[in-house]
């Protein structure tokens, strides 16, 4: 049973890499990002729960805060990028390419 | 154990389903509705692995804070919805040739390493009386104290930034 949540969360994980990947809106890329940090926090409680320690659930307690502290930013920087280029296209944003 | 089974595979296959779909589907707003049935499936998870505080935290937090900002955000960039809108890199394959490389290395390390591992018939954790929240709540203000602290001014710092970087130019 401690495998089949690891491997769900391990899918997760990489059903939100592929999302952080091949998408091109911003708010998407966002939205990917908080799939991979779920991820985690699956891995997380289910190690709790197998070692019979509450650290697991107030770890994923500080990766909720966090999450939410880098939605409010990120979130921010998109909505200068929209106000600067009138554009969330992650492909227009490459004014550092070599 | 048999109940904890089939709830955990119908929970998981509306997780992975939903996950799929966030990242596959044409329509932004789609997407973000897709990532609310995905954080349910995870506070289901959570509820299975008796993890009561965090699963209630996560509904509060995810679905009613995170996910709200984020229409905000899709409202507020005039995201382009509609059935002609491009939404993936025209190299996407490249993100699928990774994603399931790692997929495939992790699966074969997780089952490599807890392949015979069951989580325990009853949860150890040892309660403070007999309330999940009680011990969270134990364990955060005793032993995570100051951790708890740097996420309220981490908490604070983000507050302030974003109101700074989001606010209109006065000049």
């Amino acid at each position: 049973m401690l495998n089949q949540f690891l491997l769900l969360g391990a899918a997760l994980f990489c059903i939100g890499v592929y999302g952080v990947l091949a998408r091109r809106n911003a708010v998407m890329v966002l939205m990917s990002i908080e799939l991979i940090l779920n991820a985690v926090n699956i891995n997380l409680i289910t190690f709790g729960a197998y070692h019979g320690d509450i650290v697991g659930a107030v770890f994923a307690l500080f990766v909720i805060a966090v999450a939410a502290a880098e939605v409010g930013v990120g979130l921010a920087i998109v909505l200068i990028i929209y106000r600067n280029r009138h554009s969330v296209d992650f492909d227009d944003v490459d004014a550092m390419r070599g | 154990m048999i109940a904890q089974n089939i709830f955990f595979y119908l929970l998981a296959a509306l997780i992975v389903g939903s996950a799929l779909a966030v990242v596959t589907t044409r329509n932004v707003v789609r997407s973000a509705l897709y990532l609310v049935v995905v954080f349910a499936g995870v506070v289901g998870q959570y509820l299975l692995l008796a993890a009561e505080f965090v699963a209630v935290t996560q509904i509060l937090v995810y679905i009613g804070a995170i996910m709200v900002l984020m229409l905000f955000g899709i409202m507020l960039t005039r995201a382009r919805i509609g059935r002609d809108v491009q939404l993936t890199h025209d190299h996407w394959w490249i993100g699928l040739v990774t994603a399931v490389a790692l997929v495939v290395v992790m699966g074969y390390a997780l089952i490599d390493k807890f392949g015979d591992d069951a989580l325990p018939r009853d949860t150890r954790i040892e309660t403070v009386a007999g309330s999940n929240s009680a011990t969270v709540s134990d364990a955060l203000f005793s032993q995570f104290l100051i951790p708890f602290e740097v996420v309220s001014v981490l908490l604070l710092a983000a507050l302030v930034g974003a109101i700074v970087l989001a606010r209109k130019d006065r000049a």
